[in-house]
């Protein structure tokens, strides 16, 4: 456990915060990564997600190609975008929407698919277009397992981007991959602490999101205007 | 894809140490997921327990486990050991979700079914529970199984991976080619392994066949009225 130890005092030392290469810099790097991945990865998936939901249509070939996606390793696939289009932003982004894209459409297709159909017809018995059935009645209903899946791809993808130090990327990584390097192992344990309680931090948040928005507890605070004009549709009669 | 025709017996190798890091793992994992989640199925507190802590273990990088293992258990730094334990633990936490969704799934009334007609606790979780939770169980499988076999090439940045060392390889050599091969066997030999899983499964559950085929013969004279014959 010396390493342990050894690894702490270093997370403990001012000094090793700063500057460009410091851990606070690092760690933006990394956060950078994550954000840039999954942001990504949400603009392809939701809506492909909604919309064979919505429809039922393509279920089974969406799945089969989720299954494809697991199966391409994120390692190979960014050193080979490095190769390909050298140093930058594109090869981790690339490489690790592979692993942000399967949670994402799985979360956003089984959630609308799981909406109740009774609700779903009764919205559209009410005149609702096709687009306002999705948006106001299936989205909302299915918040919980979307944000769910963006809380999978997001835990994914922020343990995997170490990987992109390996292709002389920053991040978190680099403290593990130079710290196997010069066989410091107390500075690839430093990485790894960062790493987890990172991925720690924003599974609390996303978690913390997912239990907001389940629908019906109000949980999230309506605003003033909205509740005004609600509790003057759900009494009429007070008024008049 | 020229580098793979050239370089087959080479490739040969690197499967089986690549499908020995990765299967070894779901074989342990399975091991101690399904035990594990049986037991604890039925307790609120302890399955609870569970699932965060399996949570808890994902967020630990593949990377960062392969190279803090050898500080907590006695491996060597750069032992196959490290990969295959570090692997065990993704593999257990992943599956002991599976265990618990799949008991989940057994429709309620035939465990009260197994109950009334007389099977005590042991024999319906053998007979009844874990059969019917087989389907599920698959699914949890062959996502297990394709993540492995993905995650090991991790593995060749500390010098272990079979197939991955073509990516380091590669990488260093500026052979993209080399890293194509590398991504090209490790897709297709994660298609083989799925589809064996899948028809595993499909043979481990022969009432799903039955149901199925009888399910179109029914409707088909459903459709037609039956008349005369059973009344």
């Amino acid at each position: 456990m010396n390493f342990l130890t050894q690894a702490f005092s270093y997370l403990f030392t001012a000094g090793n915060w700063a500057g460009p290469v410091g851990l606070a810099a690092r760690t933006v790097e990394h956060l950078e990564y994550t954000a840039a991945a999954v942001a990504v990865s949400a603009l392809v998936a939701i809506p492909v997600g909604l919309i064979i939901g919505h429809s039922g249509r393509g279920t089974l070939v969406v799945v089969s190609l989720v299954n494809a996606l697991r199966a391409l390793p994120t390692l190979g696939v960014l050193l080979l975008a490095v190769l390909l289009w050298g140093l930058g932003l594109v090869p981790p982004i690339v490489a690790l929407m592979l692993l942000g894209i399967p949670p994402l459409l799985a979360g956003t297709y089984s959630g609308i698919s799981a909406v109740d159909r009774t609700v779903v017809d009764a919205a559209r018995a009410m005149g609702m277009s096709e687009l306002r059935v999705l948006f106001r009645v299936e989205v909302p209903n299915a918040l919980p397992l979307i944000i769910g899946g963006l809380r999978n791809a997001t835990l994914q993808v922020v343990a995997t981007a170490t990987v992109a130090a390996y292709a002389s990327l920053g991040g978190l990584g680099r403290y593990l991959i130079d710290g196997i390097k010069v066989r410091q192992f107390h500075i690839a344990l430093v990485g790894a602490l960062m790493v987890a309680a990172l991925a720690l931090i924003l599974d609390g948040a996303l978690a913390f999101a997912a239990w907001t928005s389940v629908p019906g507890t109000g949980r999230v605070r309506r605003s003033p205007h909205h509740q005004a004009s609600r509790s003057a549709e759900l009494s009429p009669n007070v008024d008049a | 894809m020229h580098y793979l025709i050239h370089h087959l017996p080479a490739a040969w190798v690197l499967t089986v140490i690549h499908l020995r890091l990765s299967l070894v793992p779901v074989l342990a994992g399975l091991a101690i997921a399904l035990p594990w989640g049986v037991l604890t199925w039925r307790n609120p507190v302890l399955r609870r327990l569970t699932t965060v802590t399996a949570s808890l273990v994902f967020t630990i990088p593949s990377l960062a486990l392969f190279v803090v293992l050898p500080l907590v258990i006695p491996t060597r730094i750069l032992d196959e050991a490290n990969v295959i334990v570090a692997l065990t633990l993704y593999t257990t936490a992943l599956l002991v979700r599976a265990v618990f969704e799949a008991l989940d799934a057994v429709p309620r009334q035939v465990r009260d079914a197994a109950s009334a007609v007389g099977y005590p606790p042991i024999t319906r979780l053998l007979k009844v529970e874990l059969p019917l939770s087989i389907p599920v169980l698959v699914a949890g499988l062959r996502v297990v199984v394709v993540t492995n076999i993905s995650m090991v090439s991790v593995g060749a940045v500390i010098g272990i991976g079979g197939l991955g060392t073509w990516f380091t390889e590669g990488y260093q050599a500026d052979k993209s080619d080399q890293i194509v091969a590398g991504i090209v066997t490790i897709f297709v030999l994660a298609a083989i392994i799925d589809v064996l899983i899948m028809f595993a499964g499909r043979l481990a559950t022969p009432w799903d066949r039955v149901a199925r085929s009888g399910r179109r013969r029914l409707t088909a004279p459903l459709k037609d009225p039956i008349v005369g014959g059973s009344r």
